[in-house]
């Protein structure tokens, strides 16, 4: 079973030389710690910024130089600052190659819902339901469990949608699944020390499987 | 050239009302136009409508009026971190619209470019939907959103010249620009008010047409709202 950081890691190996991606809130943002060595890759933050960098060191934060989750952050040779209608553009017109972001549930079809609890404080969709609606390949960073035992890879969604018909991959503590074209979760990988068995008893939706699966390589 | 400074923030806002819809640029609390907003705290208008993509936070920016209860209605795509917020939202008190932060941008867009509506795929199979026109293009499905009509747009550039151009500094410049093209009337407060001539014409963000009002600010407070460091 993966920790946190190995999600990350096994995600980090989707991203491929000449990619921009866009990084969500949460697992998504420690994606960053562990791109591959030797490509070359541009994180665009939906603030305004493709070409982040990493945090500053202590004493060098810029009140006017933060990321999408309000941190302080720094920019790179070769970054681009830009207002927010044209960073909703280069999403919408699909110049940003990889989104990957967290959910609370993900349905066989690829639906999306990652912003609202019914009865709880709403804060917002920010900018995911843009994402989510326009990215060519969304990626979800996510238990595959919620914090009561169910599984969060559902028929259907319960929770109100972020996004319909969206998501390309998922990459949980146990395994990495993709959404098949027919509807269903296509199990790809397990993570080291998981059975077959294991994700079968934690996926609600329609699980495929077929061959052999192999063990995940971080 | 037109001159378009005023004295401050309390006479570039001399004339919002109570009832009003407010556009107010910033994204967290990065790039927000503090000096207006300190103004209408004292100025204590009330009933009105913001528009903006987040409501500060507590003690700070757009948080300082919903503590003076002047806020009827805000329209944003992320509300958190605002105990205040919440007090008010679920005792009724608050009015709140949540739309895609890209639909957000879009529609204030729309208004600066003179169109009625945006065609966007964002929110649609949600709950944003509903209620809203569906068009298939190619064999996709838009939403249509309308491009907003606020009565005042309020801004914070970094460099500004008297005729009104905006010049913004890093991500701070956030919704500032579309913001600025999309009021009726457009106020801008600046961290520099230069002569017209000094400003590189081919450096302009927001030409001054859109801006009605400038002033030179004061006193900027710029608060961090996560501060992040690197260890070495």
């Amino acid at each position: 079973m993966l920790d946190k950081t190995g999600i990350a890691k096994r995600i980090a190996k989707e991203i491929k030389d000449g990619y921009y991606v866009n990084l969500g809130i949460g697992i998504p943002t420690l994606v960053a710690n562990y791109i591959p060595e030797g490509i070359n890759v541009v994180l665009q933050s939906e603030n305004g910024l493709l070409g982040m960098g990493p945090f500053p060191f202590e004493g060098e934060e810029d009140p006017d130089l933060i990321n999408a989750g309000k941190q302080t952050i720094t920019t790179l040779p070769g970054s681009a600052i830009f207002d927010s209608a044209m960073s909703f553009g280069m999403i919408r017109s699909q110049k940003v190659d990889l989104t990957i972001l967290g959910a609370m549930e993900v349905s066989e079809n690829g639906d999306i819902a990652n912003w609202k609890i019914p009865g709880k404080m709403v804060k917002g969709m920010g900018g995911a339901m843009d994402l989510v609606a326009s990215a060519k390949n969304i990626i979800v960073a996510m238990q595959h469990v919620n914090k009561a035992g169910e599984s969060k890879l559902l028929p259907e969604c319960s929770l109100p949608l972020t996004g319909v018909n969206c998501v390309k991959k998922i990459v949980t503590e146990l395994a990495v699944l993709e959404v098949a074209a027919e509807g269903g979760f296509r199990l790809l990988e397990r993570a080291p020390g998981v059975s077959i068995e294991d994700i079968c008893n934690a996926t609600a939706g329609k699980l495929i499987i077929e061959g052999e699966i192999p063990e995940m390589q971080i | 050239m037109i001159n378009k400074v005023v004295a401050n923030a309390d006479e570039a806002i001399r004339d919002i009302e109570s009832g009003m819809t407010l556009m107010l640029g910033g994204f967290g609390l990065c790039g927000i136009p503090e000096n207006c907003i300190n103004a209408l705290v004292k100025k204590g208008i009330k009933q009105l409508t913001c528009i903006s993509n987040n409501a500060g936070v507590d003690d700070f920016g757009i948080g300082l009026m919903l503590q003076k209860r002047q806020v009827k209605k805000m329209v944003s795509s992320y509300v958190g971190e605002n105990a205040e917020f919440e007090r008010q939202l679920l005792s009724g008190e608050l009015e709140v619209e949540l739309i895609p932060q890209g639909t957000l941008a879009t529609r204030c867009m729309a208004a600066g470019y003179g169109m009625p509506a945006i065609f966007t795929p964002a929110g649609v199979g949600t709950e944003v939907a509903v209620g809203k026109e569906v068009r298939n293009f190619n064999g996709k499905d838009y939403l249509m959103e309308m491009a907003f009509d606020a009565d005042f747009a309020i801004v914070k550039a970094w460099k500004g010249d008297t005729a009104g151009n905006l010049i913004f500094r890093s991500t701070a410049r956030n919704f500032n620009p579309v913001m600025a093209m999309a009021g009726k009337i457009t106020i801008a407060e600046v961290e520099q008010l230069v002569e017209i001539g000094e400003l590189d014409p081919d450096q302009i963000h927001t030409p001054g047409i859109y801006v009605h009002r400038i002033f030179q600010g004061k006193d900027y407070e710029k608060r961090i709202e996560q501060r992040t460091v690197r260890s070495i």
